[in-house]
């Protein structure tokens, strides 16, 4: 019993410290909920449960006239990457919303069957049932044989990751263009080579028949026809009509260069590889001032002889013949082109969307440091062909001034120049009216209408948008569809009064709920065409549906097929464009509510200048969009390093973001433009497979070195060879030990130029005095021989210029390190295990010092006297105040600060014309010798 | 055992701290000559001259003309024409032709072709406006290459060297010879010379090596085993002569065993320079520092390189440049030593000088220069290394560097590179308020 008490006060004494520590519960809305799939497998990174595929994919798909939509090939080609995933049903997914208008045959009213040149749409598509998030790319190839002359295909990028989609979506885009244009630049050839084939055998036919006919003249003279003759005769008549016909068509086929030519952002695929033909290209282009037309003609040129054929009148049945194969239409070559394309779109995208978000953004970071980014990044990387090349001249934020020409310039949308593509535009929205307005209005009646449809998906064709090909309900989260000819007064004056937004975020709910096994219209971008921000800005509430109901029976009548009689005239399309413009608006409120609350000044945003300044569709982030809600002036022209604001900025591309005062207007908007042109020139192709092989390389550097700073505890001696510019040689035998250790300390090299990186792995020959100029770090061999003897005396000879490092006898002799820069730089505690990694922190370091080297070469007075009368010596002493203090560099970090600078200077100073001779620059320092 | 003094790779003193390698010759480039500030151009055995920029070091003109390999180069400035400025540079070949180059379009002016042997050495005559060659005779040339006069057929070993004396007067080593022409107008034209050969001093014992002039009143030349003159330019008389300078009784503080590993080779005189007081000789390894004035060696260093001595050069800043077979490049400095009598020197101290290896001889030494003359000494104060074979020249061109050519068919430009990197900054601000990027960029 004595006991007792004690127990208890004890015990008491325990919970009250229990108390104490325990923390109080978090509010509801603080806590983090729980990974959803942590049951399977904790980690969070783990391909999201419920997709079927193990990782990302390409699918090409056809809507067969004969079978429907079937997926014909994927990339990779391996069916574990598609696992069970069910690619037939998802092409008929992906299929059903086609958007092509692809109206080909007779049009009411003209006498010959007209191609259309429709243009690719792109949409993004998700499906939240077999948890796969697509990018799709429509476009149509022309078969003669074809219904229409139309082959209907999809290219789509399957991900897991809906997040990686939308904020892909500009690079996606113009990535499967490229692969699109170069398709549809094989099939136009291929078409133009089939209907000459086709001529030729009407031709044939045509003189057979005429010979028959005259036979037949002269066989009878009765004075009246026979039925044969009478037959003979009238199909005499069809075949030279079909004659014309196809002359007709193969005329607009070869003037589809000329037509497209006109439109700015059409960039004739060019091969490659095909060096002669580029020639030609080029060569012509000086003289002629289209510069496709000589390439497209060209290719048409290259006919083989051929046999003419008979032809007979009926042709065979729609479903017995064998429709072509996707390489028959294309033409193997370019199908190649394509593929390879296509591959290298898979290498691209793959990984975590957060990675390559990262890897945007530092490139596009990167190449704002012009002056110093050429001393440590990769070579392949900068010697991508410079923006202006590709994308006029749209740089960065730093030329605001002719970047917000050139960006209007460029990205001047795809108006509507030639009727075609015009058409297109305007017939692939209504369907998609349709089903916003049938669906926006009430789910139910959607629904009703869709089993309608479901009904009718025997008949679908590319004519029918056939959105409305599944049985649940589909849901289009979004539209970006923009009527990007017309101005905005227009639009605007169209626009009826928006009510209230409550209504439109009450469904947005509603909506979500239904969306369980659905497929999600994400957004469509139908072309390159743009959000049309002005039309936002004015109404920013312009996401309530209801002005649909409004303007129900104008959604519907727009289709043409399916009120072909009505003739609204350009009052019409307008009208029907604003509201697509509604659309698109519309499917970015009800993703992020936070957007609803208009902005004050947005609404009064006055129609500018004449000029537009257009603005691409950029991918938008549901998440974003409310955190740019919440800071509306963080974009000043300044800010631009911040990741998070270079992201909000093209997720946005928008303008009203900041519209405070006029002029920051003005700045923020060519800002904005041209950091929207960045954004869609940070992965331009041809980097990109030397950056598949870069990031391999680098991965393996970086290990390798991670394992050199191990190992040898006089690293940071040689790696401060390396970054003051004396030349390191590592010796040794074993040629595949040497070369490890070179690709180990190449990342520590400074580049001497836009050049390849002065790094020599294997020399097997006595070094000469030239050799250091060039390189910066060689592997060299020690061999018994005399020749080896010569080597050892030559390295003992320049031993001055020279750090060696053996790696046999694991020794070094190089001079005296006492810095402290690389021992962040290679710590040999460091925690980092991966390659990659430590290449990262390595760069980030080598960063550091570049930005040093950067202040220290462009600071005037470092290096100039400020006045007429002050000595040498002070200047000099201020220089090494600055370097000691400033910037805070002991010992010998200064001189490899001076190194970086003086190849700055070298490379800023350097005549672009001239290579200029290399230097070589040394010091006259006492070695040492380290061993292990 | 190489005795040959060496040092550290700390050379405090060494301002060549950047090298620009300039490649163009495809064979021995064994001659180089400077045109003006800024260019120079270098000739060798592959029959090209090359002009360069000696700041950039930029290839102006490569001239071909000669077929074999360049035996003579001189440069012909015309500043004291009132014309336009040209420089010319004239080259003799092997080929037996002499070529006159402009070297501001780099194309040949003109050739002549009339020789009966090689022409070896060239002079150009400033104050009279010719130049002379020298071959088996000695012609005279002006501007225009007209032949203006010629000696009679001299030897068939020809003229190896060539210098200009006052009183339009020159002397030719010929063999062992040395022949003292005068040069002068002839009565009957204006443009016409005359050549005479005024005296023939035989007082070398073996051929002349070199031979150089120290001001208007005396003229030096060695010979190849070791003997050297210095003669008086006026009457053309003996004031002087050292033979077996290298002969350690001369030298208290030589060593011994230097005295029995001579050759002839060893003690020929490559080369002479010489400043106001003192004449410089190269003698085989070594450099030795006669004094005008006291008539002696003042200062020497024996085994200099680790080869012949092949050029030497007094700069301005009492530093001496000399190069070798053995491919580097040494600068020296002439230094004074204190008298410091009382104090006995720790070892480390004058090896840092690098007197001597032993510490004994350096205390010999001092306590045998018991007078009050000055004692010189040479010290090392940086090595140049950069060539792989025998550096056959070099051209000092003050602060923009030294120019060394080489039998490995390179030459360096060595430059200092605190003042290149402060250029650098210079141009790259100009630049930088040309192009306007300071204000957009920064």
């Amino acid at each position: 019993m004595i006991s007792a008490p004690d127990v208890v006060a004890f015990t008491r004494e325990e919970e009250l410290e229990d108390d104490l520590y325990r923390e109080p519960p978090l509010p509801e809305e603080y806590s983090v909920p729980l990974f959803p799939f942590a049951g399977q497998g904790a980690n969070p990174w783990a391909k999201v449960a419920g997709s079927k595929f193990t990782r990302d994919f390409i699918l090409i798909s056809e809507f067969s006239e004969q079978v429907g939509p079937q997926p014909l090939l994927t990339i990779p080609d391996d069916a574990r990457v598609s696992g069970t995933f069910d690619l037939n049903y998802f092409s008929l997914r992906i299929m059903s919303v086609d958007y092509q208008a692809s109206f080909v045959g007779h049009p009411p009213g003209s006498a010959y069957p007209k191609l259309n040149f429709v243009e690719d749409s792109k949409v993004v598509l998700g499906d939240s049932k077999e948890g796969a998030f697509a990018y799709v790319h429509h476009l149509t190839l022309y078969d003669l044989e074809a219904r229409g002359f139309v082959r209907p295909f999809c290219m789509a990028y399957i991900s897991a990751d809906e997040h990686k989609i939308m904020q892909q979506f500009q690079e996606l885009s113009t990535e499967f263009s490229k692969a699109s244009e170069c398709l549809k630049t094989g099939n136009r050839k291929a078409f133009a080579n089939e209907l000459e084939k086709k001529l030729k055998d009407l031709d044939y036919t045509r003189t057979v028949l005429h010979n028959e006919t005259e036979q037949q003249k002269k066989a009878n003279d009765k004075g009246y026809y026979t039925t044969q003759a009478i037959e003979k005769a009238n199909e005499l008549a069809s075949v030279e009509k079909s004659i014309i016909e196809h002359q007709d068509l193969l005329r607009q086929i070869r003037s589809y260069p000329y037509r497209k030519l006109k439109d700015s952002e059409f960039h004739p695929y060019e091969p490659e590889c095909a060096l002669d033909r580029a020639d030609v290209g080029r060569d012509q282009d000086l003289t002629a001032s289209d510069p496709a037309e000589p390439c497209e003609t060209h290719l048409y040129t290259h006919v083989p002889s051929y046999t003419p054929k008979l032809i007979k009148a009926k042709s065979a049945k729609c479903f017995d013949k064998k429709l072509k194969t996707l390489e028959e239409l294309c033409d193997v070559y370019f199908f190649t082109q394509t593929l390879d394309q296509l591959h290298h779109i898979e290498r691209t995208f793959r990984g975590d969307v957060c990675y390559l978000l990262t890897e945007q953004i530092s490139r596009a970071l990167l190449k704002q440091q012009s002056v110093t980014n050429f001393l440590f990044e990769d070579v392949s990387f900068l010697d991508e062909k410079p923006p202006e090349k590709q994308y006029r001249g749209c740089q960065g934020p730093g030329q605001d001034a002719i970047d917000e020409k050139c960006s209007e310039e460029s990205l001047a949308p795809k108006v509507v120049i030639s009727l075609g593509s015009y058409k297109s535009s305007v017939e692939c929205v209504p369907i998609k009216m349709e089903q916003e307005m049938e669906d926006s209005e009430e789910p139910k009646m959607s629904e009703s209408v869709m089993s309608e449809h479901q009904e009718n998906l025997d008949y679908l064709d590319a004519d029918i948008k056939g959105s409305i090909s599944s049985g649940e309900s589909i849901e289009v989260l979004g539209t970006e569809k923009s009527g990007s000819g017309l101005t905005k007064s227009e639009s605007q004056a169209s626009l009826p009064v928006m009510p209230s937004p409550q209504a439109g975020r009450s469904k947005v709910g509603s909506r979500r709920t239904v969306s369980e096994d659905s497929i999600e219209v994400l957004s469509t971008c139908p072309s390159e065409s743009l959000i049309p921000e002005d039309f936002k800005a004015s109404y920013p509430s312009a996401i309530n549906e209801e002005p649909y109901v409004d303007d129900d029976e104008g959604g519907l009548r727009f289709a043409p097929r399916v009120n072909p009689g009505v003739d609204e005239g350009q009052d019409d399309v307008s009208k029907q464009e604003s509201l697509v413009q509604v659309d698109a608006a519309c499917c970015i409120g009800k993703e992020s509510p936070n957007f609803l609350e208009p902005l004050p000044e947005l609404g009064q945003k006055p129609c500018e200048e004449d000029g537009v300044v257009r603005i691409p569709p950029q991918p938008y982030r549901p998440a974003e969009q409310g955190l740019r809600g919440g800071f509306p002036s963080h974009e000043g022209p300044s800010g631009g390093l911040l990741p998070y604001e270079l992201d909000s900025r093209y997720l946005t591309g928008s303008r009203e973001v900041s519209k405070s005062s006029l002029d920051e207007c003005s700045d923020s908007t060519s800002y904005i433009s041209s950091a929207a042109s960045t954004c869609s020139d940070r992965t331009p192709s041809p980097a990109h497979l030397a950056c598949a092989a870069g990031e391999r390389h680098r991965k393996r550097a970086g290990q390798n070195a991670l394992r050199f700073i191990r190992q040898y505890p006089f690293a940071h001696p040689a790696i401060y060879s390396l970054l003051s510019g004396r030349t390191l040689v590592v010796l040794g035998e074993d040629e595949a030990m040497v070369k490890k250790l070179v690709t180990a300390l190449s990342i520590f090299v400074p580049n001497c130029g836009m050049y390849a990186k002065p790094v020599k792995h294997w020399v097997t020959s006595a070094l000469h005095l030239v050799d250091f100029q060039k390189w910066k770090l060689i592997g060299l061999q020690r061999a018994v021989s005399p020749a080896g003897v010569n080597v050892l005396h030559a390295l003992s000879r320049y031993s001055r210029y020279l750090s060696i490092l053996d790696a046999d006898s694991k020794t070094l002799r190089c001079p005296l390190y006492k810095g402290t820069v690389v021992a962040r730089l290679a710590d040999h505690r460091t925690q980092i295990k991966r390659g990659s990694t430590y290449y990262m922190h390595v760069q980030s370091i080598l960063t550091q010092l570049c930005s040093k080297a950067f202040l220290f070469t462009f600071c005037h007075h470092l290096h100039l006297p400020i006045s007429e009368r002050e000595p040498e010596e002070s200047v000099v002493n201020r220089r090494m105040n600055f370097l000691k203090l400033q910037l805070g560099l002991a010992n010998e970090d200064i001189k490899i600060v001076q190194y970086l600078a003086e190849l700055l200077k070298l490379h800023y100073i350097q005549e672009p014309g001239r290579g200029g001779n290399p230097l070589l620059r040394f010091d006259y320092v006492p070695s040492f010798l380290y061993k292990i | 055992k190489s005795s040959v003094q060496t040092i550290g790779e700390e050379q405090i003193q060494n301002p060549y701290t950047e090298l620009l390698v300039l490649k163009g010759h495809q064979d021995i480039v064994r001659f180089l000559v400077q045109i003006d500030d800024c260019r120079f151009a270098s000739a060798g055995d592959d029959g090209i001259i090359i002009l360069w920029n000696a700041q950039t070091g930029e290839k102006l003109h490569e001239l071909h003309g000669h077929t074999h390999k360049i035996t003579a180069i001189a440069s012909f400035s015309s500043s004291d024409v009132t014309e336009e400025k040209t420089d010319l540079i004239i080259t003799a070949s092997a080929d037996r032709t002499v070529i006159v180059w402009d070297c501001t379009s780099g194309r040949q002016v003109q050739k002549v072709s009339c020789f009966h042997s090689t022409v070896k050495c060239l002079t150009v005559l400033q104050r009279l406006n010719v130049w002379l060659s020298g071959g088996s005779d000695l012609c005279v040339w002006n501007r225009k290459l007209d032949l203006l006069c010629k000696t009679s057929h001299l030897t068939d070993a020809g003229i190896s060297a060539l210098v200009e004396l006052p009183k339009n007067c020159v002397a030719a080593a010929v063999g062992k010879e040395l022949i003292i022409f005068r040069l002068s107008a002839s009565n009957n034209g204006s443009e016409g010379w005359n050549i005479l050969e005024v005296k023939r001093l035989v007082d070398h014992q073996d051929n002349i090596s070199s031979l150089v002039s120290v001001n208007d009143l005396t003229f030096v030349t060695g010979s190849h085993i070791g003997e050297l003159i210095v003669w008086d330019a006026l009457d053309c008389t003996k004031q002087a002569s050292e033979c077996n300078f290298w002969d350690s009784s001369v030298h208290p503080d030589v060593q011994p065993e230097i005295k029995l590993s001579q050759s002839p080779h060893e003690t020929s005189v490559q080369h002479l320079t010489s400043d106001e007081e003192c004449v410089f000789a190269a003698v085989g390894k070594g450099i030795y520092v006669y004094n005008l004035q006291m008539k002696r060696v003042i200062a020497c260093q024996r085994t200099a390189h680790d080869s012949s001595v092949l050029h030497i050069e007094k700069l301005p800043n009492r530093q001496l440049i000399s190069c070798s077979e053995d491919g580097s490049v040494r600068i020296w400095e002439l230094r004074e030593k204190q008298q410091l009598p009382a104090e006995p020197v720790p070892t480390g101290f004058f090896n840092m000088w690098g007197f001597g290896r032993a510490n004994k001889q350096v205390n010999q030494a001092a306590k045998k220069m018991q007078e009050n003359t000055p004692v010189y000494f040479l010290e090392l104060v940086g090595d140049l290394i950069g060539h792989s074979s025998a550096v056959q020249m070099f051209l000092y061109f003050g602060e923009l560097g030294l120019a060394t050519c080489s039998a490995d068919h390179l030459i360096i430009l060595w430059k200092d590179g605190e003042r290149e990197s402060s250029l650098r900054s210079l141009t790259l601000f100009k630049k930088l308020a040309q192009s306007g990027d300071l204000q957009l960029k920064l």
